[in-house]
Order: C-alpha cells, then structure tokens, then sequence
C-alpha cells in the first residue's frame, strides 16, 4: 500500500490527460508539415493552446510550448539576459526553484552576469522593500526580475502584482509551476510579461511546459532549429501531450474550488494531528494565501534522510529538499532562506497533498509518525564517530 | 531480519544485496557519499565514489526491487578515514584506509544508523565468511583465495562482527560475475577497484606531497653517513628499493633498501636487504574478531600484514594492550602502522596495529 503525499514533485495523471493523450496518439502528422495529416494535428494543437490560453489568460500566441518548467525557466532568465547586452544584472528571490537559481548561476559564471537576491521574510514572502531599493537604485542595469508565483516547499503565495507595479518597464517573468490549475492565476491580470507552466504539477504528462510571454515581445532562444514556437523555440511540436496538457489543465481548473477547499481541510487536519503526534514538531509552511496542499515541518533531532526512510518502508512517500548530483541529501536553501539553521533544515519534511489523498490515509500517517520521529532521533544521537 | 545493503555501484555489493533480499530479508539498499564533492575522489572507470557509481548502485537497487537512498558520511570518512591517513604519514607510518574505513565506517558509523533506524545489520560485498559455533561468531577466509577479503575486515569487534553480512563469502568471483548477469545486473562487467579511493590519480606520493609539503630532507645510510636527498620522508615505504634517487653506490654493489622513516627529523635510512628482516612483531590497539585469546600464554597461529601478503607461521601472545608475534620465518620490510592479523588455519583471531619490530 502507498500513500501518495508528493503531489508537488508529481501529480498523479487524470482521466482527461490520459483519454486525450491516447487518442491522439493514434494519430499520425507533424504539426509543420502543410499536408492534410499535418494539417489535421495542427489544428488539435491550437486547439489545445486556445484552450490553455483562455484557462491561463493570456492570447493563444502568448504560449511557447517546452519540453518542460525547467527549460521555459531557462529560456526565460538566459532569453531575458541576452535579450538586453547592456543590463547585466538579474534579480530574484533567493527562494526559486534551482531551475531558476542554477541558469542565473551559470550565466554568473559563464556571461558576466551579475545575481541579486530578494531575502524571505519570516512570512515566507518576498521583502519588497529590497526589491523597491534594488529598482531605484540599480534599475536600469535590471534584465529580468524573476520571482515564483507560489512557493514549492512552504507554499506562500507571493505578492507578483506588487512586484510588477514595483518593476515599471523591468520585464518580470513568474515561475506559476505550482500555482497553475491549484490557485488563481491570470496572466494578462497580473500583468507579468512572462511565465512558466509545467503539465505534470496539474495532472498532466510529463515533459510539457509552457512559457508564457507576452505579445510582440523577442527572446533569445536557447534551442535553434525549425523555429516552430515563434522562432523562440524549436522542436518538433509534441502534440499528444500538448493537447493533453489542456485537457488535464481544463479538469483541474473546472474541478479547482472544490479541490482546493478539501486539500485544505486535509492540511489542517493533518497539521492538527502532527502536533498533537510530535510535541516539539514546527511548522514551516504559510498556511494563507497560499497553495491548499503543502506542509512543511521540522521534527528537531532528526534527518531528513532517514525520516524519509522510515516513511518509505510505512509505504508513505514525501520529501524534503533537493540533493545533488550524486544524490547526496542537502539541506533546503528554501528553509535557508526562510531563516532556519542548517540542522532544523536538515531535520525537515515536506508533505504535498493531493486530490486523491483521503482522510483515511491521512490518519494512517498520523498513526506512524511518533514512532518514525523516535527512529530516526535513535539514528541522529549514534550516528557520528568516536 | 531487516538489513541495510550497503552498495558500490559495483558487481560484488549488488548480487550480495540480491542475495540477501532471496534469503527473505527486508533489505534497503544504501550508496555512501564519501565525499562532500564526488567529483574531488573520482577515480573514474576503477569505480569508487563518482557519481557514475551512485548510479550504478541506484540502478542495481531499482533491478533488484529494493528502496535506494544515499548516506552522506562524507564528514565521517574525513575525519575518521583521510584525516588519520594523513597523520600517520605524517608520524612516519604506513595506515591502511580500508582496514579503518571498515572499522570506522561501514561498520560504525552505517551499523550504528542501521541499528538506530530499527535495523538489524549491515550487508556487503565483501569476501568473507561467518561461521556460528559454540563461541559465538566468527570469521573465515573466503572460499576465494584471490579474493578473500578477511584481511582487511579483521579490525571489526564481535559486536561489529554480529550486525554484519557477507553473503558472498563462499563464492568464486567468477561465479559472482556470472550471477550478476543471470539477474540482470548490468554492473557485470565493471574492473574491480583496488587503490585508495580518495586518491583517484593513484599517485599516492604526489598526493601526500601535495598534503604534507616537500621539505627537502636527507638519505642516510645505518651510520647515519648522508647519500642524498628526498622532498617528503613519506613518500617513502620500508622495503622500498627504486626511485631512492642516491648516486654513491654502496660498498659492495648490493642494492639498498629504505630501512627506517624519521618523521621528526625528515630523514630516511637506507641499508642492505638482511637489515630488513624482522622476526618479532608488536602490535597494538588489538582487536579480537571472535572468542579471545587466553592473556599471556603462547599460541600457534599465522600472522599477516598486508591485504594480499602471505600467512605467516608464528608463536603469540597477548597482553590485553599488545599482541607480540614471533615468526618462524623472518619477513624482510614492515612498517609501523600497517595492519597486523592473526589467523588461527582460516579463521580470522583479531589485529593489532604494527606498532614497532626487531
Ligand atoms: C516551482 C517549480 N519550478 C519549476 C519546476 C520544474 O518543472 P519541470 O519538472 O517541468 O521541469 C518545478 C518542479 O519540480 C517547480 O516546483
């Protein structure tokens, strides 16, 4: 038996997905092609991005369909940087997903470019001051301003609108991966000039994405060849899962109220019991405005690798923060940056409900906890040399 | 029982691992991260501690249908592995890191995780083998004489000794290879890997020099008589007899050997190859792998000092603080800090570490 508690890492797929993604499969034609089998495609593929369009926003041709968030982030930060030769500097929160963090890096390391940080407050949302001091100060030299709708591991909604006000002609991309078809988002309201969307956060296939950039507006493309995506991006366009993406994106959004108001009720319930389960437990995540389903906590004394561990062999899948490479376990910068020490970061947890989390499983991990916490505290006091 | 597997990326943890899983076991699999940064001990294709082998682990785990986490004991295996390695060079001596590794590491650090997580032991691919007899636990050599691996896990106690699992003690490595592939694990082919895994150029002198420093010292002979020079006493071993660098050829044309390391004064002494043999071993810090030899009387046994050296024949006896060995046979070239190991025919008594000779 397993009990599904990552639903931000991956969402399980829905029915609508499934059923478009099968159909079209079964059909045959490259989107470019001018033929009628081509022909027939592309009109399933613009279909689909009108469809997107409207449950996004924004304009069909607003939407530049990638292989993932990863790469609309990338194509986003490296587009935006080249785009402007003369603005070296590149601002966003310290609390990005590393598919942001890491392209600033490399273009730190590799372009010249220069990385600003906005610091977190200890409400889990951007300090805006900072941003408001670094644009009158340093604005001109501003390529892009990059800051996530919504907060991976804590959760947080950020104040985007505000950001925007405060960015004036700076362009302003949002990475929206775990916002989209979970909270409101709209582009053409907030008025960012781009944005990321993945599939496979909102029960959609893996490995399709968009970035969303306003009309009229040019980037400087990461990937070269048959220009299909506004001469933005190439790649033969991947249309079963982009049609899809729409369908899946379509159910969550029609299904978003009441979804969004049982996830809730399953977090509070769950964050209830955690502490009357583990007295000294600490709750990290922001529990308004912010995503319905995300709980973050430290249990001190433990880590997180062996709390995650003792889960797993309970048949309960969670996370914590990200590793490297290799694999190795590292404290989340996320927790960092909200201001936890190293070991309380270490010691930490996430837990993402989902639509398919029942009460049931809820209680089932509430019953396990006190004693994976013990374990994993027996493994954190002997582990160490002599 | 619920066991921890701690896997390479290599051929031997892998079917070890499988085996313990068709046993009945509750088996996790486990990749320890011996580095902070992977890509500092890489030794590429002779496999430790790259990231191509967290994969390899990861993937013979995912094959085998066993959970896979990775162990960050990067901060251990410094403080208790490289650091001590460096210092006894430094003192002079010549350490075995896989001896301490094994006695610092896999089973301390990952046993004592395992045991606190609610596990019952530790496997590995290690080539040995355990007997219960009335007196408890033991250890014997492998059926594998190429391969036998007891040398260098003799320093694990009978606590250590009862959490720990080598199921592949009664196989030939040929027979693992080929049990690798009938399951499907693609780590089949891979070289074995034999020198010092945080050492990925190999050039163990290069890499204490770039340590330690290169302080010029001198070469001398036994009468202290200078015959030139060295950068780094501890580049040297005893026993050594290419690359000493002296160009006054010795009296008698014979060839010198390095006799002694003085780390205080950086001075290394050459001499003939009968000045090297030593009859009488001390050790210290003795470890007993099982029952413990009565205090103080002599027993008959076989030493051992390298990991593919030979069993030697020899009297012991041991003190509670010192095991002394007296050979049959003088051995010619042993230094200070390498470990020494007592077997009683196969099976594996306990080891000390060399502290001095005669
Ligand atoms: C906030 C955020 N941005 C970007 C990504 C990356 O998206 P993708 O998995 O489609 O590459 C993720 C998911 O891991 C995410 O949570």
């Amino acid at each position: 038996m397993t009990i599904y508690l990552d639903h931000a890492a991956t969402a399980p797929i829905n029915d609508a997905a499934i059923d478009a993604l099968n159909t079209q499969m079964r059909k045959v034609g490259n989107a470019s092609s001018v033929h009628n089998p081509g022909r027939a495609v592309r009109k399933d593929v613009e279909d689909a991005r009108h469809k997107l369009s409207e449950l996004v926003g924004a304009n069909p041709s607003e939407i530049i369909f990638t292989g993932s968030g990863t790469e609309a982030n990338n194509l986003a930060i490296k587009g935006f940087f080249w785009q402007a030769p003369k603005r070296n500097l590149i601002v966003t929160s310290a609390f990005e997903h590393h598919a942001i963090l890491d392209p600033v890096q490399w273009l730190v390391e590799h372009e010249g470019a220069e990385q600003i940080l906005i610091p977190i407050t200890k409400a889990g949302v951007i300090d805006l001051d900072f941003l408001g001091n670094i644009v009158a100060t340093r604005g001109s030299d501003i390529a892009v301003i990059s800051v996530m709708h919504s907060n991976n591991e804590l959760g947080s909604i950020q104040p985007i609108a505000e950001v925007v006000r405060i960015a004036g002609d700076i362009p302003v991309h949002t990475d929206a991966v775990q916002s989209f078809g979970k909270v409101e988002f709209d582009f053409a309201a907030l008025g960012v000039t781009a944005a990321t969307i993945s599939a496979h956060k909102v029960g959609g296939p893996l490995g399709i994405a968009a970035l969303i950039l306003q009309r009229g507006l040019d980037l400087t493309p990461i990937l070269h060849g048959g220009g299909q995506e506004r001469e933005i991006r190439s790649g033969t366009l991947n249309a079963p899962s982009i049609v899809a993406f729409a369908a899946a994106a379509e159910y969550a959004i029609t299904n978003m109220k009441v979804n969004f108001a049982k996830i809730r009720e399953l977090r509070d319930y769950f964050i209830a019991g955690l502490k009357s389960a583990v007295s000294d437990v600490s709750i990290n995540s922001v529990l308004d405005p912010a995503l319905p389903g995300i709980v973050n906590a430290t249990f001190p004394g433990t880590e997180s690798d062996a709390l995650l561990l003792l889960l797993d062999t309970e048949g309960i899948s969670a996370s914590a923060g990200s590793a490297c490479s290799a694999g190795v376990p590292r404290p989340s910068h996320v927790l960092v940056a909200l201001g936890l020490s190293e070991s309380d970061a270490d010691a930490s947890l996430r837990i993402s409900i989902g639509t398919t989390n029942t009460k049931a499983e809820i209680d089932q991990v509430l019953a396990v906890m006190p004693s994976v916490v013990e374990r994993a505290r027996n493994a954190f006091v002997v582990s160490g040399l002599d | 029982m619920k066991l921890i597997a701690a896997m390479s990326g290599g051929v031997d943890s892998a079917v070890a691992a499988a085996r313990a899983v068709e046993a009945g076991h509750e088996v996790i699999g486990v990749h320890l991260a011996l580095s902070s940064n992977p890509q500092k001990y890489r030794s590429g294709a002779r496999g430790c501690c790259t990231i191509e082998d967290s994969h390899d682990a990861r993937r013979a785990a995912d094959v085998i249908g066993i959970p896979f986490y990775i162990w960050d004991m990067a901060e251990e295996f410094h403080d208790g592995v490289v650091e001590n390695f460096l210092s006894e060079y430094a003192d002079g001596r010549t350490p075995n890191p896989c001896l301490r590794c094994n006695e610092k590491i896999k089973f301390a650090a990952v046993l004592d995780r395992a045991k606190g997580l609610g596990f019952d032991g530790v496997i590995t691919g290690h080539y040995a083998q355990m007997q219960e007899t009335s007196l408890g636990r033991v250890m014997h050599r492998a059926v594998d004489p190429g391969k036998d691996q007891s040398y260098v896990l003799a320093v694990l106690n009978t606590e250590q000794l009862a959490g720990a699992h080598f199921p592949l003690g009664d196989t030939v490595k040929d027979n693992v290879r080929i049990e690798a592939k009938r399951r499907g694990l693609y780590v089949a082919n891979k070289p074995d890997s034999h020198d010092i895994c945080f050492v990925p150029s190999g050039d163990n002198a290069g890499w204490l020099r770039d340590r330690l420093g290169s302080e010029v010292g001198s070469i001398v002979d036994e009468d202290g008589k200078k015959l030139g020079e060295h950068k780094g006493a501890y580049t040297y071993t005893i026993g050594q007899r290419r690359g000493l660098g002296i160009t006054v050829p010795a009296a008698g044309g014979e060839p010198r050997y390095v006799l002694k390391i003085e780390p205080k004064t950086n001075t290394v002494v050459v001499g003939s190859h009968e000045a090297l043999a030593v009859t009488k071993i001390v050790g210290d810090r003795p470890i007993w792998c099982g029952p413990e030899p009565t205090l103080n009387i002599e027993h008959r046994g076989f030493a051992q000092v390298r990991a593919h050296g030979s069993p030697l024949a020899c009297t012991y006896v041991q003190t509670g603080t010192e095991i002394k060995v007296d050979l049959d046979e003088p051995l010619f070239g042993l230094a200070a800090g390498q470990g020494l190991v007592i077997y009683d025919g196969d099976r594996v008594v306990g080891s000390a570490t060399v502290a001095r000779t005669e």
